[in-house]
């Protein structure tokens, strides 16, 4: 402003001021604009009176002020205000959120105490029953439901890691026609319009496609839609399907059925190709790995049971095997066929077309077998053919299994279908151009169908296609409709576990992007297009359930329960008919390829799933990629090296990927995990690996033939994180030798072993005099502290228990708020998980046996990362626990150095995510997240520790209202560490190791229990039970030679292997 | 100096020759002031030493932009991992403090010994000390995962929440060691230099730098009094610097020997460090002191004989180092420790093993070449020995820190190490800054301390009656 200060101070002087009112100087400028409009504010301030005006429109009090000196209070007050206010405008602003406490507060909610949920996670292979912890209405944490028979508490990763995907960023937010913004009332109102049309015709161009459908109402929605269009048809297709054993109870019992194990009764198990114990994929792998794992656990009279493997690739069930043979999976069929025969009365030498070795290995097996009829299991591969499954069953019935340790039943899907046929049939009909309508419920069949059917090309012969999905993904691209889906947590539905047991889906949360769920989708096709999931789901178990009274008290207790009673399927009684199915096999000399549905992202659809790709794959441990899996022999005659690309084509079409070398896979043979190779995932899964199903045609649905492998020249690195497998100049001599690291876990004592005859001799044998020794306690110069009172937390693992899993992975995962890393951190070696699963090969690396040690913090009583922390962030408590904090750590790594354990971990850079908002609920409430410079660790779950303290201190005071020497101690079971929680087997036991009847102390009690590294006087709290293993020294065992002690013979390597490290030892 | 006759005679039958003499003949106290002085007091700043300042300036960039995107991101950015936790940053700050050492040996012990062949060193070596020191006290600071939060927890101030640091810690003790050892040996260096500034304040043209030197050497005027204060005050500090130079290294070691780490967890590393300390802090003297005498004309003062004294010391060191190695690994296998045995057996077979036998080399085949007196009396092949030690004796702390981690207890848990760039240029940036500071102390201060080789001179009467008594 050009205002001279003069003039102002002579207006104020101006005795006269003429009065200006607001109304004029709005009448002033109502007439100005721009240049002018500020010309006039400027003339504005030079009239006589504005300063009057100004004063007037102050706030009341400066004028009062001004007035009235004499009122000190609110001169005071005044003062008081504007210091108030000084010191908030110093402060960074916050934003404006509006801080409501409950005006009515739930029922039952006490805020900071977590309540939790019994729902399922529906699943292909069948339904995961839940327990979902949630925090304020989010749910936080997954964990089995202990009353369901299907978990008894337990569960794999794929339930541990869904809750991630509920919170996924990338999750679709918003349902859409043709790329353009659309809303459910949008598509209602476009299918109603379909409807009318369709009417005419019986709905003959409408298709329904879903995924294995495993729940009772949305089957009998669909079927009521078909029923109002009788010429609609309704597919499955899940790229993971179950059809060959489908196929083989077709024709073997002219229906659909599906076999039930009972592995707690088996002494001997026959496994062909059959993954039984590492997860998800395979249906009733928690009920099935907790039965087999109760016959190992020997701590009761039952005899140990043996396990014999023959399969194509490695995985934990061979691993853990007590008699294992390689063998490429196109063999397995003649393999069975030859066994079949022996068990008939048939003779090895009979058997053509097998080494000696091997018709060995076929003696041993049938006569094993023949010696348990009735106690034994042959259990087939979902991925081998029909045939597999048709002479396993023979084989079952032959040994008089059926009914005893193997039962038939219904399938877990409502309508059990031969998928692939009928992707054919929809593909056919799409091309035909006879599909008007085609609504995919979830699913992505652009990216999973058999590569030959080229399903997307189908889709743009198709009018309108209809795609639910939760996520923006290949199919979406091809379809004109994307409705955004509701995940599992957000929605009510109902699911069946591999027995058929039902339980209800329970919505944790409302839908966090209005997503809708199928029953929603598929109402709309209905007579009712209205009814809601809830709707549906009660309106089908009112006249489907099975429990006499009320519906509605009945249905509360089901979800509290988590169980619909009495929905089993029933047993059938089925006896397997027919000869012996023609083996074809296939040319030794051929290599064959073997797809494989992913350990961690199963087929693809948890992707986008960051803790699910940073998970070690069981035995392979690898993160972030899939690879081509083979031999050290066939890579070596092939002239591969670890990390090479090569380009494989299967049926003339081609895939490049890299090679990974793994331990005991068949020669010819290459391994293909699915799920990966994906452009639209998500930012998390988007660019990794390499897509196996772009050589998977319906031809080769499982098993093909290579035509040709060959090198590119270009490699790729993989990240391992435990580096065992290497092939190149010097990898050679490390394989010649043994596994340096299998050696040397046993030459530390790390591993401890013995065969079962030697346990039954020596139970004591962990503590033979070869092993290291512990030091006396008394061998200090301080004074030991007094463990002896109040509680003292303990674990113990049974490495005789572990199937590697990884269970107990991401439950910690999730449990802790452990951070994603990324591949390029992993692969130098910063992964942040609390837990791993160490494995250890031992014995000719052909066919090697593996070891799997869980490896968390050990809570040393003596811990090493104690003395040496400068600022003390690393204590004790005095129930045993090291313990972290945060707040003073100030990252000097040294404690990380002198772990001899290796389980601490940093945060090298910032892992942590502070910024993604949809993140932010996941996390758990009680544990801290982890900012950039600092060290963590496992804290035996500290915050679950403290949670049952509070509770039980709470009721101690109740008590003592009453009796003034009340306690209330914290009580066995009440702890339940998150990987204790989550592990199928209960490998792993955590409790108060002072009170004698802990479950933990009992474990620890066993004479196998020996604690790692214990001669350099840690005194870990963490102890490991020994393994004992179980061959048949009849066929001679892959870790040693017949005759030998497992205790003491077992081969080492003395020599470090010039290169252990395929990343490589530059600096 | 040696006569052309004698060399020709095969070594056998040559008689022995005596030492060269510490200062070269024809020197007065005038003449020793003057030409010391000179460097320091001219206006024309030699055309070399600027290009050297701006090439080493330019490297202490690096080192700023390395810290700054250090800061930035983390130490993440480095090639530290599990299970190698400490990478350059360890290495390098044991490697500096090392080559801290010979300042203080030669100020102190040597002068406590009445070496008196190290006063013409002494007062650059003090500050390539000083500058060391500080390049190695950058890196426990800046290798924590949370900088600003080290200095204040692991100082204890007396604070009311009464949480003070660890005190069994190793990296405490470090705290205390360095930071008193860098105390002591500034005080030591600043009051040798006391009489050497007040003869530059009473030469100096300038009243800028009258003042500035005025200030700086605190009054001093040579009176009989100053003197004697001054020399009480001078051997003091030299008796207490004196168990500082055993000290500090030993505490350097004890991160390593208090460890449950094999390889790490050593009795022997407390003399074996210090030992090599001192091997490596000869070697740098020699490093700097070489090219330096030539540059400036100084090879009056710094001789024949000093070169070859300090190559003796590193021939002797070297052999203790090398007795260290030799005993650490009968240790290993004499103690049947299985851990123990790996460790060394990987060390040196491993898949880090040439850093190994890179080190063996430099550390103890090449050295060995000082026995002979004609290497001993080439100022470039000792340059080219010192160059080598130096190297040798950061590979000594390279596979001492790294290999022993990458393959410790847990075989699940091995790994390797792969340094980044960012480590590289944290190295280098203090190399850059070390010469930056020796280049400006060589303009700015004396390099060789005045007073004391005027004393060296035969005129000198403390000199003359060394002679007469000699210990």
């Amino acid at each position: 402003m050009e205002n001279h200060p003069d003039e102002l101070v002579q207006i104020k002087a101006s005795p006269q001021k003429p009065k200006l009112t607001l109304q004029e100087v709005r009448e002033r400028l109502s007439t100005a604009s721009g240049k002018k409009y500020w010309r006039s504010l400027e003339e504005l301030v030079d009239e006589p009176g504005f300063e009057e005006l100004l004063e007037n429109e102050f706030p009341a009090g400066a004028a009062e002020y001004e007035n009235d000196g004499v009122s000190r209070r609110n001169f005071l007050k005044l003062m008081g205000a504007s210091m108030a206010l000084a010191g908030m405008t110093a402060c960074t602003r916050q934003p404006d959120e509006p801080i409501v406490p409950y005006v009515k507060q739930p029922e039952e909610l006490i805020p900071g105490i977590p309540k939790f949920f019994a729902t399922t996670m529906p699943f292909p292979t069948g339904a995961i029953p839940l327990l979902v912890k949630s925090n304020e209405f989010r749910p936080t944490k997954i964990e089995g439901n202990p009353q369901h028979p299907a978990s008894h508490g337990a569960t794999d990763v794929f339930a541990q890691a869904s809750i991630l995907d509920l919170y996924d960023p990338d999750r679709s937010q918003a349902s859409s026609f043709r790329s353009e913004h659309r809303n459910w009332g949008d598509f209602h109102t476009a299918i109603d319009q379909y409807k009318v049309k369709a009417a005419a015709s019986g709905g003959a161009g409408l298709r329904f496609l879903s995924e294995t459908v495993i729940s009772p109402t949305l089957a009998s929605q669909i079927q009521a839609v078909l029923k109002k269009f009788p010429a609609a048809k309704w597919y499955q297709w899940d790229a993971v399907n179950r059809d060959a054993a489908r196929t083989a109870s077709q024709t073997l019992f002219g229906q659909y059925a599906e076999p039930i194990y009972k592995f707690e009764a088996a002494n001997v198990v026959l496994s062909l190709d059959a993954d039984f114990l590492s997860g998800a994929h395979f249906p009733g792998f928690l009920r099935y790995s907790r039965d087999f794992i109760s016959r190992r656990k020997l701590t009761t009279d039952a005899p140990m049971n043996r396990l014999y493997v023959v399969e194509s690739f490695s995985t934990t069930t061979g691993a853990l095997s007590d008699n294992r043979w390689p063998m490429r999976a196109s063999d397995i069929v003649p393999f069975a066929a030859a066994l079949a025969g022996m068990l008939g009365g048939g003779s090895a030498a009979g058997a053509q077309g097998f080494t000696a070795e091997e018709q060995k290995f076929l003696e041993a097996l049938a006569k094993d077998l023949k010696a348990n009829t009735g106690a034994s299991i042959v259990v087939a591969g979902d991925q081998q053919p029909p045939e597999l499954h048709m002479l396993a069953a023979q084989i079952n019935q032959a040994l008089g299994n059926i009914g005893k340790t193997v039962v038939y039943s219904d399938p877990v899907e409502l309508v059990p279908t031969d998928q692939a046929a009928g992707l054919q049939q929809l593909v056919a009909d799409m091309n035909a151009g006879k599909v008007d309508m085609l609504v995919i419920l979830e699913g992505n069949p652009v990216y999973t169908a058999p590569v030959d059917l080229s399903f997307e090309a189908a889709m743009g012969k198709v009018a309108t296609n209809v795609h639910l999905s939760c996520y923006r993904n290949e199919t979406t691209r091809f379809s004109q409709w994307h409705i955004h889906g509701a995940h599992y947590l957000e929605t009510w539905s109902d699911a069946r576990a591999y027995d058929g047991t039902c339980s209800v889906v329970q919505p944790l949360i409302a839908p966090l992007y209005g997503g809708r769920s199928a029953h929603e989708l598929v109402a709309l096709f209905s007579d009712n297009p209205d009814v809601t999931p809830y709707e549906a789901l009660t309106t089908y178990w009112r006249q489907n359930g099975k429990a006499s009274g009320d519906f509605d008290s009945n249905f509360r207790k089901w979800l509290h329960d988590g169980i619909i009673p009495n929905t089993a399927s029933p047993v059938k009684t089925l006896s397997p008919r027919g000869g012996a199915p023609a083996a074809n096999p296939l040319d030794k000399n051929a290599i064959e390829v073997v797809f494989r549905s992913d350990p961690t992202i199963y087929d693809g659809r948890y992707n986008n799933n960051g803790w699910l790709q940073e998970c070690p794959k069981p035995v392979l441990r690898l993160e972030w990629d899939n690879a081509a899996m083979m031999s050290l022999d066939t890579a070596a005659s092939k002239g591969f090296n670890q990390e090479d690309i090569v380009r494989i084509t299967v049926d003339g079409r081609t895939l490049e990927a890299p090679v990974m070398v793994v331990y005991g896979m068949p020669n010819n043979s290459i391994t293909l995990h699915l799920g990966y190779g994906r452009d639209f995932a998500g930012r998390v899964g988007n660019g990794s690996g390499f897509n196996a199903y772009a050589v998977r045609s319906s031809k080769t649905p499982w098993i093909g033939t290579v035509e040709k492998i060959e090198k590119t020249g270009d490699s790729y690195k993989l990240a391992v994180v435990q580096n065992f497998t290497l092939i190149d100049a010097h990898g050679k001599k490390e394989y010649e030798s043994r596994s340096v690291q299998g050696s040397e876990a046993l030459r530390r004592d790390l591993i401890r072993v013995a065969s079962y005859e030697e346990f039954k001799k020596n139970p004591h044998f962990a503590h033979d005099e070869q092993f290291l020794e512990d030091p006396k306690p008394a061998e200090t110069m301080y004074p030991p502290y007094d463990y002896s009172k109040g509680y003292q937390w303990g674990m113990a693992i049974d490495m005789n228990s572990c199937v590697g899993c990884n269970a107990c992975v991401i439950a910690c995962q999730a449990e802790n708020n452990s951070p994603v890393v990324g591949k390029e951190q992993v692969k130098i070696g910063r992964d942040m998980k609390w837990l791993r699963i160490d494995a250890y090969f031992t014995g000719d690396l052909h066919n090697p046996r593996a070891f799997f040690q869980p490896m968390l913090c050990q809570h040393c009583e003596n811990a090493p990362c104690e003395p040496v922390c400068p600022v003390g962030a690393t204590t004790h408590t005095p129930e045993g626990i090291n313990m972290m904090v945060y707040n003073r750590c100030v990252g000097t790594r040294y404690c990380l150095n002198n772990c001899p354990y290796k389980v601490r971990r940093f945060n090298f850079l910032l892992f942590s995510d502070f910024e993604t908002p949809s993140l932010k609920p996941l996390r758990n409430p009680d544990v801290t997240v982890r900012s950039r410079g600092v060290m963590e660790k496992c804290t035996f779950c500290i915050q679950r520790i403290n949670a049952a303290r509070i509770q039980a201190e709470v009721e101690e005071a109740h008590l003592q209202q009453s009796d003034p020497n009340a306690t209330r101690v914290i009580r066995e079971g009440e702890v339940v560490t998150a990987c204790q929680q989550a592990c199928p087997t209960e490998a792993i036991v955590f409790g108060n190791i002072n009170d004698p009847n802990s479950r933990v102390s009992k474990t620890k009690a066993q004479p196998r229990n020996y604690g790692a590294l214990t001669d350099i006087n840690t005194r870990p709290r963490l102890t490991y039970i020994a393994n004992v293993v179980n061959p048949n020294m009849e066929i001679g065992d892959r870790t040693g030679a017949p005759g030998k002690s497992y205790i003491t013979d077992l081969p080492t390597a003395a020599t470090p292997a010039s290169a252990g490290d395929p990343r490589g030892a530059e600096s | 100096m040696a006569t052309k006759g004698l060399t020709d005679l095969p070594p056998s039958q040559r008689p022995y020759l005596a030492d060269p003499p510490v200062i070269a003949p024809g020197h007065t106290f005038a003449s020793v002031t003057e030409k010391i002085m000179r460097t320091v007091l001219t206006g024309r700043t030699p055309l070399g030493w600027i290009g050297g300042v701006l090439i080493a300036f330019g490297i202490v960039n690096i080192l700023m932009v390395a810290f700054g995107y250090l800061f930035w991101k983390g130490v993440g950015i480095w090639g530290i991992t599990v299970p190698v936790g400490w990478g350059f940053a360890i290495v390098n700050f044991v490697w500096w403090i090392g080559i801290g050492h010979a300042g203080t040996l030669i100020s102190a012990i040597l002068l406590l010994l009445k070496q008196s062949w190290r006063t013409s060193i002494n007062r650059a070596a003090e500050a390539m000390t000083l500058f060391a020191v500080m390049c190695a006290g950058m890196f426990p600071l800046v290798h924590t995962g949370r900088p600003w939060l080290a200095v204040y927890w692991l100082f204890p101030l007396p604070l009311t929440m009464g949480v003070w640091p660890q005190f069994r810690s190793p990296l405490i003790w470090d705290v205390f060691a360095v930071s008193t050892y860098f105390t002591v040996s500034l005080l030591f260096w600043f009051t040798g230099l006391i009489p050497d500034l007040a003869t530059l304040r009473d030469h100096a043209k300038y009243r800028i730098t009258k003042m500035i030197y005025g200030v700086l050497a605190m009054g001093w005027r040579g009176s009989a009094r100053h003197w004697a204060r001054y020399e009480t005050a001078y051997l003091l500090l030299a008796g207490l610097s004196t168990p500082l130079v055993l000290s500090v290294h030993t505490v350097v070691s004890w991160d390593f020997a208090v460890s449950v780490i094999p390889g790490w967890h050593t009795t022997i590393f407390p003399p074996y460090f210090v030992a090599g300390a001192i091997y490596s802090g000869f070697a740098m003297v020699l490093t700097l002191m070489i090219p330096i005498r030539a540059a400036y004309g100084m090879k009056d003062f710094i001789t024949m004989r000093h070169l070859q004294n300090m190559a003796k010391v590193m021939l002797a060191t070297g052999l203790i180092v090398a007795y260290g190695y030799f005993m650490e690994a009968f240790m290993a296998w004499y103690s049947g420790n299985r851990f123990e045995l790996y460790t060394f057996k990987n060390r040196a077979f491993g898949p880090m093993g040439y850093f190994y036998w890179m080190l063996i080399t430099c550390n103890i085949a090449l050295p060995q070449l000082l026995w002979l007196r004609g290497f001993r009396n080439s100022p470039v092949l000792l340059w080219m020995m010192s160059i080598v030690v130096n190297m040798g004796m950061w590979l000594e702390r390279f596979v001492i820190v790294v290999t022993s981690l990458h393959r410790d207890f847990l075989p699940s848990s091995w790994g390797t190490y792969k340094a980044t760039r960012w480590d590289y240029a944290v190295y280098i940036g203090t190399l850059g800054f070390f010469t930056m500071m020796f280049l400006l102390f060589i303009r700015v201060l004396p390099m060789i301390s005045i007073f004391e080789v005027r004393a060296l001179l035969p005129q000198s009467r403390i000199n003359s009656l060394a002679q007469e008594n000699p210990q």
